[in-house]
């Protein structure tokens, strides 16, 4: 080898595909085109629209406005000319920054902004620092309250347009189970429970989920910071005996994933672990009914095999999902009537009627009955899915 | 006559210095310090014995020392002593060979186990807090929760032979202090901090003077029986993390242990698949026994344990202090935003003051 040859590689900054030739490919010529006829098109756009122009050339003219305050962008103006050299300074002024932001916080806040963003800040303070309490369930009362509950008001208002009977069937305060049939392929209708009682009756409801829900990655830390634990006896009476109010979805897998075709059909209620669990605590049993969480996300079909590659109960089809892909996952904004029941007592029971598995299944079907009945009455009153 | 206590695991520091906190308590004649190899700090008043608990040299000792109460505390999670068999070997045999010799022995009365809160494991089916009767809902093949399970059921065959030997297992939560080495506190020393990607453990943390108090509570009380032992409250890892300062690396949890093990710092971790497990879904154990029972109430909640070991640490990017001064910063800009926009609503088109301070771009 002699002299080392320098082979051209790469375009050096001319269009063309590397082959070293001056000449750009076909390919390429095609995709340059463009960039002779910007020259003219940039002459044209001060007449075709005003604020374009002040958007591609900031260094000519003065700073930009903001909309916010009229006031402050006025010494700008008057400053213009004297900046009107080779490097005028871009970008927007400090005071046009602080209006901006004291009217945002204004926007945002109200008027008695000051303490409001105070607090704001304490509050983003104390979760960046860690400076915040758990129950020993890891439920964490401030992001609840303050985050997950304020996302889902307004779906709960808004979207489904819930309206709520029988709330004065809550208890002030002491332990009680509010037990609920379940559907709408996911579990939405849990959330809005949620809400609808901290909302109506101001108490947080504690919600018994699924060992799904706690071996799923990201639901299984909200979850937890929400207040969900899972549905086992021990869990369920300790939250008893800590005076919560503890909600229970008894029909699990079995309500939630049923087929459209079988909607307000009630499922076989668990064992009736949660009647036991209620009767050793003593606390009263809120029958719940909630209309309108079936239609909005109606399953027409399943994949079992693909479910269960997964380790998931169902994989659901419905019109919408996976046809839209995730516009399929937006529910249908069906009209949602939540009924809190009479609450059925367990405290006339003795301590050990929970081990009589007769008196059990009793209760258990009276409460059952008693939400398929309501189910019934309130779809009569319903006048239309949607209204 | 008062009475002679031999301890296992003094080379280790907590092992050592409870041995040295019992030369003090009343009615304790002699403690004897057992371990394989010498402890590296002051043992004091304590007399050590160079012995494995797998040789039957342990059981010589018991019996010339008319030993009456034996404190085992060299049950060990495998990243303190190693590679994991021969965890299982110290742990398992080791205490199987212990308790052949305390059986053999006519002046023992009382045995104390420390156990630990990771005889529970950790699963997704888990109760939020275990309860002294409750079981693991998972354990696997191998493994620290099986060895300790293992542990513990042997000692309660050695009840069963031994009914007039008081037996009482301490089932201890992750011990935490500003002095102490564990793999633990290790890793929340990291400068980054691994978790696994959408779960946020609840933890629980006993301060290691509560931990040493406890097991000298257990062996001079007269009750026996099994008990968890954890400073009240739970901490979630997220929350224990940002109380550090330290940022977190949410990651899969297949990918925690081969990140973990490759940072240079990390060689003191215990990033086994339990523990990532368990830094997944986290336990909770219930202490009610504890303060009704066993009469035993830590001086420190899990948040002022940690909260002492936190001090102890340096400040990670995110402490406390920088948070509040960018707080009371924000404040500060702001506040002077809304004078300065009244200054200039109030005077019009005048001359602009202080256009060089707060933001710019």
């Amino acid at each position: 080898m002699g002299d080392a040859e320098i082979i051209p590689i790469g375009t050096r900054g001319k269009p063309g595909r590397g082959t070293g030739s001056t000449k750009p490919s076909t390919a390429a010529r095609s995709l340059a085109a463009r960039s002779p006829k910007r020259a003219p098109a940039r002459t044209e756009s001060p007449e075709k629209s005003g604020p374009e122009a002040t958007a591609e050339a900031p260094p000519v003219l003065p700073a930009p406005r903001t909309p916010v305050d009229a006031a402050p962008t006025k010494p700008a103006v008057v400053e213009a000319p004297a900046r009107d050299h080779r490097h005028p300074k871009p970008g927007i002024p400090a005071v046009d920054w602080m209006a901006g932001f004291t009217a945002a916080a204004v926007e945002v806040f109200g008027d008695n902004w000051e303490p409001r963003l105070a607090a704001f800040l304490a509050f983003l303070r104390r979760r960046l620092t860690g400076d915040y309490t758990v129950d020993e369930y890891g439920f964490d009362a401030e992001i609840t309250q303050r985050f997950f509950m304020t996302a889902i008001r307004p779906v709960a208002e808004k979207w489904f347009r819930i309206e709520v009977r029988g709330v004065e069937n809550i208890p002030a305060e002491g332990g009680a189970l509010v037990v609920s049939n379940h559907s709408g392929t996911i579990p939405v209708d849990g959330l809005m429970t949620a809400v609808t009682i901290h909302d109506h009756a101001h108490r947080f409801l504690r919600p018994l989920g699924a060992d799904l829900v706690f071996r799923l990655p990201v639901v299984s830390e909200l979850a937890r910071k929400g207040g969900v634990t899972l549905a086992c006896n021990e869990d369920a009476q300790r939250m008893l005996r800590g005076g919560e109010i503890v909600g229970v979805w008894p029909e699990g897998f079995k309500g939630i994933g049923k087929p459209y075709s079988e909607r307000y059909k009630l499922q076989r209620f668990g064992r009736g672990g949660f009647v036991s669990a209620a009767i050793r605590t003593g606390v009263p049993i809120i029958p719940t009914s909630v209309v309108g969480a079936e239609e909005i996300y109606p399953l027409v079909g399943n994949i079992p095999s693909l479910a269960r590659l997964l380790g998931i109960p169902y994989l659901p089809i419905t019109p919408f999902f996976p046809l839209l892909g995730p516009l399929g996952l937006v529910p249908l904004p069906s009209k949602w009537i939540i009924e809190f029941g009479e609450p059925i007592r367990t405290d006339v029971y003795d301590a050990g009627a929970a081990e009589d598995p007769m008196l059990v299944f009793n209760v258990t079907d009276q409460v059952r009955e008693t939400i398929q009945q309501t189910l019934y009455s309130l779809l009569m009153q319903r006048s239309s899915v949607f209204s | 006559m008062g009475r002679v206590v031999l301890v296992t695991g003094v080379a280790r520091d907590l092992g050592r210095r409870f041995a040295r906190q019992l030369t003090a308590a009343p009615g304790v004649d002699r403690v004897i310090g057992v371990d394989i190899s010498p402890p590296r700090g002051d043992l004091g008043a304590v007399s050590f014995a160079r012995a494995d608990i797998r040789n039957p040299v342990i059981a010589k000792v018991i019996m010339r020392e008319h030993v009456d109460t034996v404190v085992h505390m060299s049950v060990l999670p495998p990243a303190s002593v190693g590679s994991g068999t021969t965890a299982k070997e110290l742990n398992v045999i080791g205490t199987m060979q212990l308790l052949a010799a305390c059986q053999q022995s006519p002046d023992l009365e009382h045995f104390v186990l420390k156990s630990s809160t990771a005889v529970y494991g950790s699963s997704s089916r888990d109760p939020a807090m275990f309860s002294e009767d409750m079981d693991a809902r998972r354990v696997g093949a191998v493994g620290f929760v099986k060895d300790i399970n293992e542990v513990e059921s042997y000692v309660r065959g050695f009840a069963r032979r031994r009914p007039d030997v008081r037996v009482t297992t301490l089932r201890t939560a992750s011990a935490i202090g500003p002095g102490l080495n564990t793999p633990l506190a290790a890793y929340f020393r990291l400068p980054v901090i691994p978790t696994v990607l959408g779960f946020d453990p609840r933890m629980q943390f006993l301060h290691d003077t509560d931990l040493i108090d406890a097991i000298e509570h257990a062996t001079l009380a007269d009750v026996g029986g099994t008990f968890n032992v954890a400073g009240d409250g739970v901490m979630m890892l997220s929350q224990a993390i940002r109380r550090l300062g330290r940022p977190a690396l949410p990651m899969p949890s297949f990918a925690v242990s081969t990140f973990g093990s490759a940072m240079r710092q990390a060689r003191l971790v215990d990033f086994s698949r339990e523990q990532v497990t368990f830094l997944a879904y986290g336990r909770g154990v219930e202490t009610a026994r504890m303060h009704e029972v066993l009469g035993f109430h830590p001086s420190r909640t899990t948040e002022g344990a940690f909260a002492e070991f936190a001090a102890s640490l340096e400040p990670g990017v995110l402490s406390e202090r920088r948070v509040r001064a960018a707080e009371s910063g924000l404040l500060g800009v702001l506040g002077g935003a809304r004078d300065r926009a009244a200054q200039l609503t109030a005077a019009g088109s005048g001359p602009v003051a202080g256009r060089e301070g707060g933001h710019h771009g």
